[in-house]
């Protein structure tokens, strides 16, 4: 009898399986941001400017990119110390950026526009809030993936974890520059 | 048992000859909970879902027969329904409040737990593995985390049904503001909540399925297999988890701003709205808003449901008619031109909200196009019937089945698809009457078709054939006595949703029919349970499958052993050299595919 052969596989699975992933998270903030525009051409829509804060935030946001990119790159090299540092990093960013937005709503209801107040601003907390939550599951990932690196027992040398994160962080980035172009035009 | 060790011989065999080459393979030994709860084999995984969907049938049906006795006998009272409904129905008559709340789970139930889950969640997970030659799905952790999100789903929905203000019962479109206000009826409360938890979660659990399925396809494809060599069941379970995949999350943006809407103050849908004499200060929200993301998902559900059944339907009708499918490349393009067309037909739902007449005559055009990959496929299944050498067995009479209903029901979907005539029939039981023609019927044939062909591939057993030769006539029947006089009913303006016709006097003349459609609706249910009772008997006790390949089918499913194991092929995955409907050529009954071409041979 023959032994069971490996099966074939083109792209990783994972890789795979993430892209069609955020193809449907995309969708999801379509479903938001058409909601939006649906509701903004119809009456008593309240205009107002996003907090400033946001700005800030977005920066944070493309420095950590940045530093996952670099960590990945540190890792194919196997500097692991530079690595852990570097995802390290990331993640705290990643806190950081949430924070950020978390100010811009308080910001937003000490000027009068809480979540129940008028549906322009409510539309803000809803689709910055899920998308906070997006970038959290990115920050649980690189805690997991921070663990990992530190443990003694079993050693992986397979990039495809943190190259699986790196291009989720990337992605969530890239969906927080469209949600700010989108919401600062779209007012 | 002898599964078990055939599996151990062949570990044995595989740990001798070379451990690095199947190191990701189970290999160990499996204990119980890892083999039949938190399994990782796909095989498995879809034997779950299909009894889980089974169960969520049974208890679906049996509610579309409570709400059939009250619609058939208005005047009678039951008391054994106060017996199992307690204060729902005091003296044996079902409340109105009850009566909602039945016809809202029933469609949640269909729709949802039984057409999708119970369908696409079967067959995708037991054949795009068998059918493309892969060891497993892309992810099996995945696919475990995909039904056991759709478990938790099924328990907060269960849970939903024993709550004392009672089931989410707006209807299983959940429109607001009958569901955005707990205040909105008793049916608005606590029930919702639950309804809008557990239907979270079956997106989860939908989304996690369908990243593994389309991976699956794409991927991890057999040697050999090109996207135009595999049999039209994996298109058809490819096109549908795109349809899921794409849409399933914009219903879920829905539910969120409705979730906001119900605990938030928010005014996402709710706009200058008056309960018990006080106004509510929400304002500027609009209800037309969740329609629109609602249908988004919801016409795309339409085709979740309706896909997977029409490609297990198609590779029925060729094995059972020997003969090569019709078409192959149209019923592709069909399915693909389906796929694209359920996106931008969503506001023929929205016909009579108000909505743009110009921008309706679009989605009229849009809709009535539907028609032509409906029809190409009809054409073809015909066609591949035609003049072949059928067996009548159990599968072929419901695919068979499955044509006579899609058409029936597709035909009526012309006329509502026209926004003037949906004037007139929209909300009537005509529109009841066409879509459960075409979806619920027509979906439930494909199913039945699917589990009396792959029973032995599942259980290594085969199910009983006169009760399955009884199931079917009596479905057949008893489906058209159900709903072909609900069209008439329909024309003559009967609308939908109401509890009690007796006191209307332009639809008294409709209390015969009624109590005609009642009565066959008990009789089709109770040969529901004997299908049940089938299905459940032949697991243990049905006639043993001696052969791999049965029914002479060329798909490498029936290249495995007739006790799945875990990887599905011993050895090597066979190679595959031609494409999956060479039946009946150069004189030969069928030919697998895994043999390569002759050498005066010409591949597809």
């Amino acid at each position: 009898m023959q032994t069971m052969s490996i099966q074939r596989k083109k792209i990783h699975p994972h890789k795979y399986s993430l892209w069609i992933a955020m193809g449907s998270i995309t969708m999801m903030f379509i479903g938001f941001t058409s909601a939006y525009v649906v509701k903004r051409s119809q009456a008593n829509w309240l205009a107002f400017e996003l907090p400033h804060i946001f700005w800030l935030s977005t920066a944070v946001i493309l420095l950590s990119s940045l530093t996952i990119h670099l960590a990945l790159k540190q890792f194919k090299e196997r500097n692991m110390q530079r690595y852990k540092q570097l995802i390290t990093l990331t993640a705290i960013l990643g806190v950081v950026f949430a924070a950020c937005q978390w100010i811009g709503f308080t910001q937003m209801k000490s000027e009068g526009l809480p979540l129940s107040g008028p549906v322009s601003a409510s539309f803000i907390y809803v689709i910055v809030g899920v998308h906070i939550l997006h970038v959290l599951g990115g920050v649980v990932a690189l805690l997991v993936m921070f663990f990992r690196a530190y443990r003694t027992r079993v050693r992986t040398y397979s990039a495809v974890p943190i190259e699986v994160a790196a291009t989720y962080w990337h992605f969530v980035d890239i969906l927080w520059i469209y949600l700010l172009v989108f919401l600062s035009i779209a007012r | 048992m002898s599964n078990e060790a055939t599996l151990h011989s062949q570990q044995e065999v595989m740990h001798g000859a070379g451990a690095h080459d199947h190191h990701d393979h189970g290999h160990h030994h499996e204990s119980f909970i890892s083999k039949y709860v938190f399994s990782m084999d796909h095989k498995m995984i879809a034997k779950q879902f299909l009894i889980t969907g089974i169960i969520w049938a049974i208890i679906g049906a049996f509610f579309s027969v409570l709400f059939r006795l009250q619609l058939g006998y208005p005047d009678a009272t039951f008391p054994w329904l106060e017996s199992i409904l307690g204060h729902w129905a005091k003296g044996g008559r079902i409340s109105p409040e009850a009566y909602y709340a039945l016809v809202t789970m029933h469609g949640t139930i269909l729709v949802f737990f039984v057409l999708t889950a119970g369908l696409s969640g079967t067959f995708s997970n037991l054949l795009i593995p068998l059918q493309v030659g892969a060891r497993d799905m892309a992810s099996p952790f995945m696919n475990c985390l995909s039904y056991w999100f759709f478990f938790l789903a099924s328990l907060v929905m269960m849970a939903s049904l024993f709550v004392q203000t009672g089931p989410a019962s707006g209807g299983w479109t959940m429109y607001p503001p009958l569901s955005a206000l707990g205040d909105a009826s008793i049916g608005s409360k606590i029930g919702v909540d639950l309804w809008l938890t557990s239907m979270a979660l079956f997106v989860v659990s939908q989304l996690l399925g369908g990243l593994n399925y389309i991976s699956t396809i794409l991927n991890m494809r057999a040697k050999g297999m090109s996207m135009t060599k595999m049999p039209l069941t994996i298109w058809s379970f490819f096109f549908t988890a795109v349809l899921g995949v794409l849409s399933f999350p914009v219903l879920l943006s829905g539910f969120i701003l409705l979730l906001m809407d119900r605990h938030a103050g928010t005014s996402f849908y709710l706009s200058d709205i008056f309960i018990a004499g006080k106004a509510l200060a929400n304002e500027g929200g609009s209800a037309i808003l969740y329609q629109h993301l609602f249908w988004f998902l919801g016409h795309p559900e339409v085709y979740i449901i309706i896909l997977p059944a029409m490609g297990m339907v198609s590779e029925v009708l060729a094995v059972s008619s020997r003969k090569p499918i019709f078409g192959y490349l149209a019923m592709v393009g069909s399915l693909f031109a389906i796929c694209i067309l359920a996106f931008l037909v969503w506001a023929h739902h929205m016909f009579v909200t108000g909505l743009n007449p110009f921008l309706g005559a679009f989605f009229v055009l849009l809709t009535l196009l539907i028609a032509v990959p409906s029809a190409i496929k009809v054409f073809n299944w015909l066609t591949t019937i035609w003049k072949g050498n059928i067996n009548f067995t159990p599968a072929s009479l419901f695919s068979i089945g499955f044509v006579s209903t899609f058409i029936s029901g597709g035909l009526t979907g012309i006329w509502l698809g026209n926004s003037s005539i949906d004037i007139h029939l929209h909300d009537t039981y005509f529109v009841i009457a066409h879509f459960h023609i075409v979806m619920g019927v027509s979906a439930f044939f494909g199913m039945f078709a699917g589990i009396y062909h792959w029973f032995p591939k599942m259980y290594g057993r085969f199910m009983n054939n006169t009760l399955g030769y009884i199931h079917f006539w009596v479905t057949l029947v008893g489906a058209y006595c159900i709903f072909w006089p609900m069209h008439y009913e329909g024309m003559a303006g009967m609308p939908r949703r109401y509890f009690d016709y007796s006191t209307w006097t332009s639809f008294n003349q409709f209390s015969g029919l009624n109590q005609f459609i009642s009565f066959v609706v008990i009789l089709v249910f109770a040969v529901q349970l004997l299908f049940v009772f089938n299905f459940f008997y032949s697991i243990f006790k049905g006639r043993k499958m001696t052969t791999q390949n049965p029914f002479k089918a060329t798909t490498l499913e029936w290249t495995t052993p007739i006790h799945g194991i875990h990887g599905n092929w011993p050895g090597e995955i066979p190679e595959v050299h031609r494409w999956a409907y060479d039946y009946s050529k150069d004189g030969r009954d069928f030919i697998p595919q895994t043999e390569p071409l002759g050498p005066n041979e010409s591949g597809h």
